[in-house]
């Protein structure tokens, strides 16, 4: 049986939410550079580190939201 | 001979070799069947899930060549990182409406789908081919990670007897997988996956510090390899190849076999999105594992006479495992080489199989024996799985390791051909079978000729106007596949070529069991 899933309207949202970081990530020119430097990481390095733990919460919450 | 390490290392290797055998009893069923050996049943949950996806994605090989790239290339070795994060959302909104309609019709692999989708037994062997070709040359170089860490705790023989550890670990591998199917990666993805990430925790605490601290490696890398390369006057250089390998990866990963298979053992949908939010964890463990790249370039295990005989066999992918030897104490050495040979045994038994799943379904049962039952299938399958193991273990033996890395390479941008046929065909079937077909001999051709003429390099530099634009080949191949198929959809329909009959329905993609 297929699920009753959230209004169209709820689910579109979610997508353009889940996909944010996903295009940030290659907005390379957005992260490439050294300042703000953290605790001597370069931006570029703890940028896209901190990119995963926010592309899992949003995935997370999708999951949360039932989508 | 260090010995310590390869007493830690045998241990280790022994227990997962008697869990491998004890996998045949785990959730008892008829192994028989090909849904039981193949898929484990269709009944993981969440956290085995999670460890069969994550023994899947994070291959040994991945373990020793992204911090090798990094090592070698710097920043840009960092694309993982973006591939990684990027692959959960897109997986999370794509793939369950592959699992739900592979659960209600049955469906083993891709190849099973696309014949059920498009009606179309030619489209189906493409993607049945493309899957197989890209994966065998993926299982030889899971060899090569064991190759390199045997011979690092110091088992240099010559010839024959130097290639007998390798042997004798791929014999016990291709035994259990013949006995327990899936199950047996499922059961000991968990001790790997506990191995890599108390090596990859230690690593990441216990090196650095030992260099002065973070900070002071970054400092320590030379700034053209800290940062990309910024464009250059009609050039859009290491930016567009970043973004372009970091896309292209994402696109083409699940379709591998191997992601497939673990993909559609989970249990339900949910079981599926739950995983997208819990497998970043295995992202962090790769970026920190990247960032030993820089480590090992600050550490110059590179100049270290000791290690010299290494890197000139085995090149940069060498610079992890000599950290290692160079800051562990040897016991603890044979547990980082035990996590990265299971690392690589994980991968290589779901690869087997996936690539036997697929030459069983869409080759042996469409073309050879129509009529075979669940049980000749299994049967089939299980043989299928040691021929491929064999012929990946020949590879690596006589074949030089290049060939086997350039073959992976170029198995990337095969893959990612069959985008368009499967994915699109999850949600339309717009696009004309035959269509799909032109787009994929197209994508094939180019894709295999970017990459040749690029002497095996990953990126292609694009000409458009007089701009130059680096970027992953497989992805721009993937484009004009997409293209083409669109062109001639038109074109086909306007000359009303003959439509074939879908078996599927729209409510299948969204199929859940209670």
């Amino acid at each position: 049986m297929a699920a009753p899933g959230p209004s169209k309207l709820k689910r579109t949202v979610w997508y353009v939410i889940l996909f944010i970081p996903f295009f940030v990530a290659i907005a390379v020119p957005l992260f490439n550079r050294i300042e703000p430097s953290f605790y001597g990481i370069p931006f570029f390095y703890w940028f896209q580190f901190a990119l995963i733990l926010v592309a899992a919460a949003v995935t997370g919450a999708a999951y949360k939201a039932k989508i | 001979m260090n010995w310590t390490a390869l007493t830690v290392f045998v241990l280790l290797f022994g227990l997962v070799t008697v869990l491998g055998f004890i996998a045949a009893r785990w959730r008892r069923a008829d192994l028989n069947h090909l849904d039981e050996w193949g898929l484990g049943g269709r009944r993981f949950g969440t956290i085995v899930t999670w460890f069969l996806l994550g023994g899947d994605l994070y291959t040994a090989y991945t373990f020793i060549a992204v911090p090798a790239l990094v090592f070698g290339a710097g920043a840009i070795g960092f694309f993982a990182v973006p591939y990684t994060l990027m692959l959960y959302p897109f997986v999370y909104v794509v793939y369950p409406r592959l699992w739900s309609v592979a659960r209600k019709h049955g469906y083993v692999t891709a190849s099973d789908f696309v014949r059920g989708r498009y009606g179309s037994p030619l489209l189906a062997l493409l993607v049945a081919v493309t899957g197989i070709l890209a994966t065998m040359p993926y299982i030889a170089l899971q060899l090569v990670g064991i190759q390199v860490v045997i011979a690092a705790m110091g088992f240099t023989g010559a010839g024959w007897m130097g290639d007998l550890p390798l042997i004798v670990a791929f014999a016990i591998l291709a035994a259990y997988t013949y006995t327990s199917g899936l199950r047996a990666p499922a059961l000991i993805s968990v001790v790997k996956d506990i191995l890599i990430y108390i090596t990859v925790i230690a690593a990441i605490t216990v090196i650095p510090a030992q260099l002065g601290g973070y900070g002071h490696i970054f400092a320590g890398i030379a700034p053209d390899k800290l940062l990309l390369a910024p464009p250059t006057d009609h050039n859009t250089g290491a930016y567009s190849a970043y973004a372009t390998l970091a896309l292209g990866s994402v696109l083409a990963l699940f379709l591998y076999p191997h992601c497939i298979t673990a993909l559609l053992s989970s249990s339900s949908r949910s079981v599926i999105k739950r995983n997208m939010a819990l497998l970043p964890a295995y992202s962090l463990a790769l970026a920190l594992l990247a960032f030993l790249g820089y480590v090992a370039v600050v550490a110059h295990v590179h100049d270290d006479p000791a290690y010299a005989a290494y890197f000139k066999q085995y090149g940069n992918n060498f610079a992890v495992p000599a950290l290692m030897l160079k800051y562990f104490p040897a016991w603890f050495v044979g547990v980082a080489f035990a996590a990265v040979a299971i690392g690589a045994l994980v991968p290589a038994a779901i690869m087997s199989i996936a690539a036997a799943n697929l030459f069983t379904r869409n080759i042996y049962k469409e073309y050879l024996a129509p009529a075979a039952t669940p049980a000749q299938e299994a049967k089939m399958a299980k043989l299928l799985s040691l021929v491929v193991k064999v012929g990946a273990l020949a590879f690596i033996l006589f074949v030089p390791t290049q060939y086997a890395i350039n073959l992976q390479l170029l198995g990337g941008a095969w893959i990612i051909q069959t985008l368009p046929i499967v994915v699109i065909g999850l949600y339309t079937r717009w696009l004309h079978r035959w269509a799909l077909a032109a787009g994929w001999a197209v994508g094939m051709s180019l894709s295999t000729w970017m990459v040749v003429s690029q002497q095996f390099k990953p990126t292609f530099p694009l000409h458009l106007g007089d701009w130059t634009l680096p970027g992953y080949a497989a992805f721009y191949s993937a484009l004009l596949n997409l293209s083409v198929a669109i062109v001639l959809t038109w074109v086909f329909r306007a000359a009303k070529l003959s439509e074939a009959p879908d078996s599927t329905s729209p409510a299948d993609y969204e199929h859940d069991v209670a």
